[in-house]
């Protein structure tokens, strides 16, 4: 137990230090004795200029900690340090009881970058699985860390990487007359943040469109909300929905076809979808009740919504083209905000009993109604996120007053927290993958 | 008509409620206090200053009318007893002044989804303008704007300050 705390402590010291440099504070919450150990030996640089500011090492470490999937070897446990494969002996790994160690150099590239090469084994088989290389420009190599945390957590399980991604959420700053609120864009370990809006009115929803270059979002600037759509990397944006009454909730589908979302111009919330070439929208529901927080399922033909109808609210699913809403979600007083895995057989949700409000995941492959499984410990948890390769899911929760965000392993054995520096920060929204 | 039977459903429960306070305590949630914590009306006299029709500068200084705000109970979008006659002195204040226009706000406690709580909000706004109506006062002169939990007038988690961010406010955007 003791020799597991001081790992523990070391992992978070090793992934606390270097995130102050940035003001932020990415701190494991919990650790996981059955995720896969893996060794990532650091990587030195074999060039004759400048070294890159980027210890791409650490940060693939820090990825495959968070994603709950793999426990790193702290660099204070790495006695051998191998730059290619002659220089690898399996017996000290074998020790050391690693499955996998990851080695690479840093090289110059023939146009002012550098130039990652980079060797995955497997210690079992004693044999190299990945030999691979990877260039980036000076300020692009903690994403050729990611890329190469991607192109590891894929050879080993099979499933895309989802660390070479990005987050949207919006940031309140200031009390009263003096709040300021920004839509920010950031790495998905919560590095690099960019604003996208700066506003002294609210900002909510932020929406990916699927090919991760414009973000749908609602914003209370004119007065009511109003739901927008911008083009990152420029300031172009353009007014989607400002009908009377509430305009809220924007979803792209899939496919990039079609936005969702919620009006209430008609005397109550409803859901409406907007195909994106024509303009046109189309209602699909029609009940006196609030019906918000449309989400789409992979086939962009089907839609979950939020709907009170039965009371209080419930998931309900719903064609995309219209019809009877059925109810998806039978445990918890109160279900909202449900966001999809990839597959569809996954729902996470914000779920609250009596005072006490959790994100929780449905796990449809199941019989029957489906198989529950908390996320998180509440009070206040709310808006969940599913990555794009659902192996995790980003959540708001509220901290000592004021809002942080969480990333938490989708089988919830690892909770990691992002928070800023000053200020609050809530719905956060987990990018597509960027086109490969 | 949507409206008319939300302002048959609003009077036909102020009258079921009027007297019985029982009823709303037993709707609230276990560990919420609603009703001993709820800011409640001032029901000291009002009348309006000239010859019975209000003018603006009763908006000031009208005991009533000075009131801009209504309570909730949680997960509630009914107008307690004790505000019937903060809605009735304003909208017989929209009556008096026919170039008047008001803004409902509509607002949530932070609990639940940011986006369902912009729904309540709003059925929290259209309820206060049912009621308004009810008592006479014209559609045309009033709107309701939803901000859900995003403006709250206090920030701590718990049952007093929840209970002041459950509210509906009434902003003069014309006298």
């Amino acid at each position: 137990m003791n020799r597991f705390l001081s790992v523990f402590l070391l992992m978070l010291a090793c992934i606390a230090a270097p995130a102050f440099a940035q003001g932020l504070d990415v701190g494991l919450v919990t650790g996981n004795d059955a995720a896969l150990p893996i060794a990532v030996v650091p990587m030195e640089y074999q060039g004759s200029s400048a070294k890159p500011d980027t210890n791409v090492a650490d940060v693939i470490r820090a990825d495959l900690n968070r994603s709950g999937q793999f426990r790193s070897l702290p660099e204070n446990q790495i006695v051998e340090h191998p730059m290619t494969g002659a220089d690898m002996k399996y017996p000290t790994w074998r020790l050391l009881k690693q499955d996998y160690v990851l080695i690479g150099r840093v090289l110059d590239s023939s146009d002012g970058g550098y130039r990652v090469e980079y060797e995955l084994f497997d210690v079992a088989k004693q044999q190299r699985i990945l030999g691979q290389a990877m260039t980036g420009r000076p300020l692009e190599m903690r994403r050729v860390a990611h890329e190469i945390a991607d192109q590891v957590y894929e050879k080993i399980l099979g499933v895309r990487g989802a660390f070479d991604t990005q987050i949207a959420y919006v940031t309140k700053v200031g009390l009263g007359d003096n709040t300021k609120y920004s839509l920010m864009v950031a790495d998905a370990d919560g590095f690099n943040p960019q604003s996208v809006v700066n506003s002294r009115e609210s900002l909510m929803s932020p929406a990916w469109s699927p090919d991760g270059h414009r973000l749908a979002y609602v914003s209370f600037e004119r007065g009511n909300s109003t739901i927008y759509l911008q083009t990152l990397g420029t300031a172009a944006r353009e007014v989607i929905a400002a009908f009377k009454g509430i305009n809220d909730a924007p979803a792209f589908s899939p496919d990039g076809k079609k936005l969702a979302m919620t009006l209430s111009k008609s005397g109550s919330p409803e859901i409406y979808v907007m195909d994106l070439a024509t303009r046109q929208l189309t209602q699909i529901t029609n009940h006196y009740s609030i019906n918000t927080e449309p989400m789409w399922m992979p086939d962009s033909a089907t839609l979950l919504f939020t709907s009170d109808r039965g009371g209080k609210p419930q998931i309900y699913q719903v064609p995309a083209s219209g019809g009877e809403p059925v109810r998806v979600s039978f445990q918890g007083q109160y279900n909202a905000h449900a966001t999809v895995s990839y597959d569809g057989k996954k729902i996470a949700v914000e779920q609250g009993s009596g005072n006490v409000y959790r994100i929780a995941l449905l796990d449809r492959s199941y019989a029957g109604a489906g198989h529950w499984q908390m996320l998180s410990p509440g009070d206040l948890d709310e808006s969940p996120s599913f990555a794009p390769n659902a192996s995790m899911v980003l959540y708001a929760a509220k901290e000592n007053g004021r809002g942080v965000l969480y990333a938490v392993s989708a089988d919830a054995r690892v909770r990691d927290r992002l928070i800023l520096a000053e200020g609050s920060v809530q719905e956060p929204a987990w990018s597509p993958y960027r086109a490969r | 008509m949507k409206i008319h039977k939300t302002v048959l459903i609003v009077a036909a429960v102020c009258i079921a409620l009027a007297g019985c306070t029982k009823r709303n305590v037993k709707e609230e949630q276990p560990g919420s206090s609603g009703t001993e914590y709820a800011p409640s009306a001032n029901t000291s006299p009002m009348g309006p200053s000239v010859g019975g029709r209000y003018t603006p500068a009763d908006l000031e200084t009208d005991s009533c009318l000075r009131q801009r705000v209504v309570y909730f109970d949680f997960d509630q979008d009914t107008i307690k007893p004790e505000f019937q006659a903060i809605v009735a002195c304003h909208a017989k204040y929209l009556m008096d002044r026919p170039e008047a226009r008001m803004r409902l706000e509509g607002n949530a406690d932070e609990r639940g989804s940011r986006q369902y709580n912009l729904g309540l909000g709003e059925r929290r706004g259209n309820a206060v303008m049912a009621a308004v109506q009810g008592s006479g006062a014209s559609a045309s002169q009033m709107e309701v704007i939803s901000y859900g939990e995003e403006r709250p007038v206090c920030t701590e988690s718990n049952e007093e300050c929840w209970a002041k961010n459950r509210r509906v406010e009434f902003v003069y955007t014309a006298k």
